[in-house]
């Protein structure tokens, strides 16, 4: 790009997505709402059981996966309901537009898994991690490959009919390895000392992020041209 | 304003098979305007959006050349200037917000005193800093004639330019049309007469037979 330069178109998009938000709070209210619900659930579930390991590494993706299902398609969704999204196209070309979006997706889904992550330790006590390093690194590699998936899912669905129920549908078999993946990495950070015991997860996951983001370059072009 | 030079050759658009309008071929040089007329539905925001590459044809294909280079299709929006009812504003910022924001989006930075001055050129300078959720339909109308014209735009594109205008925002959407005729294009996709009679030229756009033949002269126009 010759005048503003890809950064920077990127950070304006960015911007205008953060800013959006603040006024709007599209994806927050849902995102708010869905925490808050799941969370008195599973507290009121097992408040008194003695759950295992792996149990609360599920748990604990099974909140972030549909709070982000709920939440992270909404970026590209809104802009087409509102028909905003021809104002966008004819302001700049794609990739800025995706990664723009992306990056608001990632930081909103750090920042809701971090305290996601809090609340959950904070109401159910069995949650005891015996690796903080190697929970923070799963969490962020997971969260950042789940946003990465959100993020190019929900550009295809702001396309469709029926999205309320596309959206999880086409999502799981994307995600699925990632979960799988990351659950097994939180499970070792619950189970093992040491940031090197999920090495083997960490690559898996880089490598999850890696490809997911590849594709959706090639991808997207496509999807905002018509 | 750069100045460009646009060539539309055999257009054709079928949505699920279904021909909305085939065949449609022109040329415009700097300083020439087109009307696009038709009845309702028979494709001139279609028409508009292929030539503003929003959409992509059935077949046929838009040239847009800058100084004898052709300007790639991703690209093209650098020089397009764009007022139509199917495009909306961020209605949760003001108009000033609005203007900024497309602005950097655009990779540009005008000055404070520019967004001022275009404001103030579609009348709207004492509503700046309110939000566009407040606007009645005739005043985003203006906004989006602001957005279209910060770039000096080659090429402007109006669908139904007087929509939800008074005779002030007529007036207006006339004098930026004389001054975008001096050394650029306009396109205008209208029903009416007087936007009509304003071109130097008009196709009337009608939908073909199903398989791609045109109706016989007379119909659908």
């Amino acid at each position: 790009m010759k005048k503003g330069g890809f950064l920077g178109v990127t950070a304006a998009v960015f911007r205008k997505d953060t800013s959006s938000e603040i006024r709007t709070r599209y994806a927050l209210n849902a995102l708010f709402l869905f925490t808050v619900t799941t969370l008195s659930i599973i507290l009121f579930s097992f408040q008194s059981s003695t759950v295992p390991v792996q149990v609360h590494a599920g748990l604990l993706w099974v909140l972030i996966f549909f709070a982000a299902m709920s939440g992270l398609s909404r970026t590209f969704i809104t802009e087409e309901d509102r028909g905003t999204i021809l104002l966008l196209k004819l302001s700049t070309i794609s990739t800025p537009v995706y990664y723009g979006k992306l990056l608001f997706n990632v930081l909103l889904l750090i920042a809701l898994t971090a305290i996601l992550t809090v609340l959950y330790a904070m109401v159910l006590p069995g949650f005891i991690v015996l690796s903080v390093p190697t929970l923070c690194i799963s969490l962020f590699l997971g969260t950042v490959g789940l946003a990465s998936a959100s993020t190019i899912i929900g550009a295809l669905i702001a396309k469709a009919n029926a999205r309320g129920t596309l959206y999880p549908v086409l999502s799981f078999p994307i995600v699925l390895p990632l979960l799988l993946t990351v659950i097994r990495a939180t499970t070792i950070a619950m189970e093992q000392e040491g940031w090197d015991a999920a090495m083997d997860e960490y690559r898996v996951l880089i490598s999850y992020i890696l490809a997911i983001n590849a594709a959706s370059y090639l991808v997207f072009e496509y999807i905002w041209k018509d | 304003m750069t100045l460009v030079q646009l060539t539309a050759s055999g257009l054709r658009k079928d949505f699920n098979r279904r021909p909305v309008f085939s065949d449609i071929s022109f040329q415009l040089r700097p300083g020439q305007t087109l009307a696009v007329a038709g009845r309702n539905g028979s494709g001139k925001s279609t028409l508009l959006k292929i030539v503003a590459s929003l959409l992509s044809p059935t077949a046929g294909t838009v040239t847009l050349t800058v100084g004898g280079n052709e300007v790639p299709a991703r690209w093209m929006f650098r020089h397009i200037g764009m007022v139509a009812p199917y495009l909306h504003l961020y209605e949760e910022f003001t108009a000033l917000e609005n203007l900024s924001l497309i602005d950097r989006i655009r990779g540009a930075a005008h000055t404070a005193a520019e967004y001022e001055k275009l404001l103030a050129m579609v009348s709207l300078e004492r509503r700046k800093h309110d939000v566009v959720r407040t606007f009645s339909s005739g005043m985003k109308q203006r906004l989006k004639y602001a957005l279209a014209w910060m770039e000096r735009p080659g090429l402007l594109l109006l669908d139904e330019p007087r929509t939800n205008l008074d005779a002030d925002g007529i007036s207006m959407v006339r004098s930026l049309f004389e001054e975008q005729r001096r050394d650029g294009i306009v396109i205008v996709a209208t029903n009416e007469e007087d936007d009509a009679v304003m071109c130097d030229d008009t196709i009337e756009i009608s939908a073909p037979r199903r398989g791609g033949m045109p109706p016989p002269a007379g119909e659908g126009s």
